[in-house]
């Protein structure tokens, strides 16, 4: 069985969470299998690795946290956080951005990325592109290259790979 | 050898005054330093059925450490954050106060569980997610964290559960 397929199987739907008419993906049924879970980010760092390897991959909290370091330990590469603000010790990059559910807003060590370096933004899935957008801005303060986004899930239906405009976006599942 | 102290860096007075925060972002840089960690928390949680971390740090060792282990890896969240029907405890931090909750059902009980988290301050996270995993009916076989604050005691607010440590300070 593909992965694509795999991870579909397992994710549940959950209507109307966090709200009224939003139908929520629930992904943690993937880490009970941690097969699935290994496969997923051989998947995703194969994938990557067509463009380029990167020199970091930067992993949006919270979710982007369950992948992001077992990627970047496959790929021995350093992992970065991006993490919501006030979160991060010393100094820090920020950016206030849109979500698919509300508003936020995220910091980045400003030493964390050496200018000129390739990264990779992970998260778990691309909904209104909101998240990943401001990602790609706090990688451009820190004068980084985003070579792409990955994430597991996209909702193509919300049109969030639009807003990310030339930046490719990698992913595994598409609703 | 890997001295881990050294990848850590202390920041006096963050989030606030009289508060120094380990910063974990040197570790997590350096892959050597943090495949060790992963692999020295793997040893010592080898005895799991599953292993257990916390909303945000804690997924950033749990689930290396589970797929080390070819273990499953279960989240504790902030509230708002797991659909479906949960299990929720409220508790003291270090700095403020927070709930967590588990979904229910994905822990069974006399499963053997042990923890993973980044860090040992005051122990009430650490309190809040033994009471979540005991109130599935399955047992607390270990704690395990990157660093612990040994002054400030954290052990003593969860009963003293079998807690092992990386770093101490």
């Amino acid at each position: 069985m593909d992965i694509a397929t795999r991870l579909a199987g397992v994710v549940k739907d959950c209507p109307d969470f966090p709200k009224k008419g939003i139908i929520f993906k629930d992904i943690m049924p993937i880490f009970q299998d941690p097969d699935l879970v290994k496969d997923t980010c051989l998947s995703l760092n194969e994938k990557i690795l067509e463009i380029g390897k990167p020199d970091a991959i930067v992993g949006i909290e919270a979710r982007g946290f369950l992948i992001g370091p077992i990627m970047a330990q496959l790929l021995k590469i350093p992992f970065v956080a991006i993490r919501k603000k006030g979160k991060l010790p010393r100094e820090c990059h920020s950016v206030k951005y849109e979500k698919e559910y509300g508003f936020d807003e995220f910091d980045i060590q400003t030493d964390a990325l050496a200018q000129g370096s390739k990264v990779v933004i992970v998260d778990d899935l691309l909904a209104t592109g909101g998240t990943l957008e401001a990602a790609k801005k706090l990688c451009d303060k820190c004068e980084a290259n985003v070579m792409s986004h990955c994430v597991m899930f996209e909702l193509e239906f919300l049109g969030g790979r639009a807003r990310l405009a030339d930046t490719p976006v990698i992913t595994l599942v598409k609703y | 050898m890997i001295n881990l102290k050294d990848y850590i860096k202390d920041v006096p007075d963050y989030p606030k005054k009289g508060i120094l925060f380990r910063d974990i972002s040197p570790l997590l840089g350096d892959g050597k330093a943090l495949k060790y960690v992963v692999q020295k928390l793997a040893e010592k949680a080898k005895d799991a059925d599953i292993i257990v971390g916390p909303d945000a740090r804690g997924f950033l060792f749990g689930t290396p450490v589970a797929v080390e282990l070819e273990k499953p890896f279960i989240m504790v969240r902030k509230p708002g954050k797991l659909p479906g029907e949960l299990v929720s405890f409220k508790y003291d931090l270090e700095y403020g106060s927070n709930e967590l909750q588990i979904q229910k059902g994905v822990i069974k009980p006399g499963q053997k569980i042990v923890i993973v988290d980044d860090l040992l301050a005051t122990g009430g996270t650490t309190r809040a997610i033994v009471d979540l995993i005991e109130n599935q009916g399955a047992e607390v076989i270990k704690v395990l964290f990157l660093i612990e604050l040994e002054d400030l005691k954290g052990r003593e607010k969860y009963h003293n559960i079998n807690t092992e440590s990386l770093i101490k300070y």
